[in-house]
């Protein structure tokens, strides 16, 4: 099946290695990937912090650039969220009855990664080998925004040499919240020291999400403490095999 | 108009307020042990409801159903209960509501009034007009009498006293009730606090109770609660003064059924609340001579025209989102400046207050969503505080760098190649600060994140090039 990937602006600025190993995955799944160089954001940080009209703008060149695709690979629960919540809202809102038009010929072709391999390619095994303890952030969005639910679990089992850790307090923020993390920087890092205690206590090596703005928070606590645990997406542990070890 | 959210008007900010917060471990330890016990009430008293979301689907329903028809049930409601024996006063702001107060005590020559069970007059700080009127309110819920005892400010819309353990509250009472031989155990201390009341009890003239309920068709009013002194407050004295929302309106006593059940499993996990006291206009020989009830706008009818928001006034003041929620968590109810703390406070207080005075309290939420996962009466908590961000920004309330920071975001989001450029500038712009793919300090409005996290050094390949260097490699 073609794929079209829509990377996300952070992945493709931040973390180009989860954009790969998504492609890596599903060209080993037997399926093409396309990848369309016009994309930029899903408008998510400007939506959530008051910017709607920009975010609009932004839903706008989403709605152009995978007007034609068939089916849309996001590798992040929270963009997902954004498309799935709030286009339809944005587009209810709009004067141009088109825009609601397009936005629901949209939805049903846009898949979180997890869901795309579980769901529709009806995928648990992807063939990886991981030889790691890891545990999994269950991110707000994957937990109630989108419903991923219980799927990174199933995808990590299958994982070959994967110890799988339950983390504690699962459902707890992470306390990211995009521009949170910097408006409410004390909180936030009150947050966080809660989810990085969690984390230590299961003794795993690495902590991974279905979405590294998750993961940058926590990750970027976990290096400033020296912790000794690196965050991974999902994509990438899938990606990793015997003869390249992520 | 002057609405008031008790004293928000003079609150900091959120970020201000929480930092300081932050650092007070003995409140941060008892808001962990005191939420991490409700919530898990709660969980047990839920998953023992098979019914449980057909009751909130019933609930939203009742409720939006009687904002929709608000003024007819408001004035069902003067009608049913003027003819119970009742009075009905109209209040359009906090001042309005305090003064008729005032003025009803006063007409009785008491000097004293014992409270219960009502938050809306801390919205409207009444306590202090009281106190300027010589007249001294004596608060009589446990936790509200905690509160005035240490001069505190509650933290919690059900549990105001939350923030406070045994201990404290124990050599609180000793001081102020002059109790040196106190002993240390629960019942000492609810002992205590009988006999401190009891004596206010049987000597006051005038009450004043807030309401859970006020039903349209009998004009009764509805107090739930766990000890039994709001019970004493509506029946003993000999007039009683209700100060209630609006908002607080349900057609039918048969609506109860509904709100009963939710309110006391979301509030404290208990399948029924102790006491619930419901009554109607006056009966002779029994209870209070005189019955006021003040009716309170306050800002209300401004949410009521806001429909992205109107859902706001569907609370039924469980505190079940304060629980849940994890700033709040952390912060405990100070933080908030308000009479209404964690994610309902968050939305409250806001319109309410007018945006000038609380503007930081939408943003005071990661969006994580759990507090619209619990509410019982499936207010979109998250959606609310996105709506009021919009109005934060749109009414210039952010600050100058965020306004160019998103503007310039948005300039780079236009295009790929837009983007692309930006992600070239940005690996020059951060050479001063990375070291060893991180960055461990950033400047001005970034150093929030930096302050307690590393970032990652953007790579020296984004994806995009990489896919472009493939795709040329494929097709040479």
């Amino acid at each position: 099946m073609k794929v079209s990937l829509f990377i996300t602006c952070y992945n493709d600025t931040l973390f180009p290695a989860t954009g790969k190993a998504v492609v890596a995955v599903l060209e080993r799944l037997g399926h093409t990937v396309e990848f369309r160089p016009a994309q930029t954001c899903c408008g998510q940080m400007h939506y959530n912090t008051g910017y709607q009209d920009d975010a609009r703008r932004m839903m706008l060149h989403f709605l152009e650039v995978f007007r034609d695709a068939e089916t849309i690979c996001v590798p992040s629960t929270s963009c997902v969220a954004m498309i799935r919540e709030h286009f339809p809202k944005m587009a209810a809102a709009s004067p141009d009855p088109s825009v609601a038009r397009d936005v629901d010929a949209l939805l049903p072709r846009v898949y979180e990664f997890c869901e795309l391999l579980v769901n529709k390619f009806r995928t648990v095994d992807t063939g990886a080998s991981f030889p790691h303890t890891v545990t999994l952030h269950t991110t707000c969005h994957s937990l109630r925004g989108t419903k991923v639910g219980e799927r990174p679990v199933q995808l990590l089992r299958a994982v070959r040499g994967l110890t799988y850790v339950e983390l504690p307090q699962a459902d707890q923020c992470c306390g990211f919240g995009g521009t949170f993390a910097i408006k409410n920087a004390d909180v936030s890092a009150a947050m966080l020291s809660d989810k990085v205690r969690a984390i230590l206590d299961t003794q795993a090596e690495v902590c991974t999400a279905v979405d590294n703005s998750c993961l940058m928070h926590i990750g970027g606590a976990l290096s400033r403490q020296r912790a000794g645990v690196r965050c991974l997406h999902l994509a990438e542990i899938l990606a990793s095999t015997a003869g390249a070890p992520a | 108009m002057s609405v008031k959210v008790g004293q928000a008007a003079e609150a900091p900010s959120f970020p201000k307020a929480a930092r300081s917060m932050l650092g007070n471990t003995q409140v941060r330890h008892n808001v962990r042990h005191a939420t991490d016990m409700i919530r898990a009430r709660r969980a047990h008293a839920v998953a023992e409801t098979p019914d449980w979301q057909q009751l909130r689907d019933s609930a939203r329903a009742i409720k939006n159903h009687v904002l929709r028809h608000l003024e007819a049930y408001l004035e069902q409601f003067e009608t049913a209960c003027t003819t119970a024996g009742g009075k009905v006063h109209w209040a359009s702001d906090a001042d309005e509501a305090n003064s008729t107060v005032i003025d009803i005590i006063r007409s009785h020559g008491a000097s004293e009034v014992i409270k219960v069970k009502t938050m809306t007059s801390d919205e409207t700080a009444l306590n202090p007009a009281l106190e300027a009127a010589g007249i001294t309110p004596v608060e009589t819920d446990l936790a509200d009498l905690i509160i005035q005892l240490g001069a505190d400010k509650p933290s919690h819309i059900v549990v105001p006293a939350l923030h406070r353990n045994r201990a404290e509250i124990r050599r609180l009472f000793m001081e102020k009730m002059q109790l040196p031989d106190l002993g240390e155990r629960a019942e000492d201390l609810t002992a205590a606090a009988r006999r401190y009341l009891r004596e206010r009890f049987l000597r006051a003239r005038v009450g004043l109770s807030g309401a859970n309920f006020a039903i349209a068709e009998s004009g009764s009013l509805c107090v739930v609660e766990s000890e039994g002194n709001g019970r004493m407050c509506v029946t003993l004295p000999k007039v009683l003064i209700s100060l209630v929302g609006i908002e607080k309106i349900v057609p039918t006593f048969g609506d109860l059924e509904v709100f009963l059940q939710l309110l006391a499993r979301s509030a404290t996990g208990e399948r029924m609340n102790p006491y619930n006291s419901i009554w109607t206009g006056v009966t002779p020989g029994d209870g209070p001579e005189e019955f006021h009830v003040v009716l309170l706008d306050n800002g209300r009818t401004d949410v009521l025209a806001d429909e992205e928001s109107r859902a706001t006034l569907n609370c039924i003041r469980c505190g079940a989102c304060l629980n849940i929620c994890p700033v709040y968590r952390q912060t405990g109810g100070h933080a908030y400046g308000s009479i209404y703390a964690g994610p309902i406070g968050a939305i409250l207080t806001p319109q309410l207050q007018g945006m000038r005075h609380s503007q930081s309290l939408p943003y005071a939420s990661t969006l994580c969503g759990a507090c619209y996962e619990v509410c019982p009466v499936q207010i979109d908590i998250p959606e609310i505080l996105l709506h009021l961000r919009k109005k934060v920004v749109k009414g210039h309330g952010a600050s100058l760098a965020e306004r160019l920071g998103m503007k310039v975001a948005a300039r780079v989001f236009s295009s790929g190649g837009c983007l692309e450029s930006a992600q070239k500038l940005v690996r020059i712009a951060q050479k001063p600060f990375a070291a060893d793919g991180v960055i461990e300090r950033l400047p001005g409005g970034l150093a929030g994140w930096t302050r307690f996290r590393d970032l990652p050094e953007v790579p020296a390949e984004s994806f995009r090039q990489w896919w472009a260097k493939r795709q040329r490699k494929e097709t040479p």
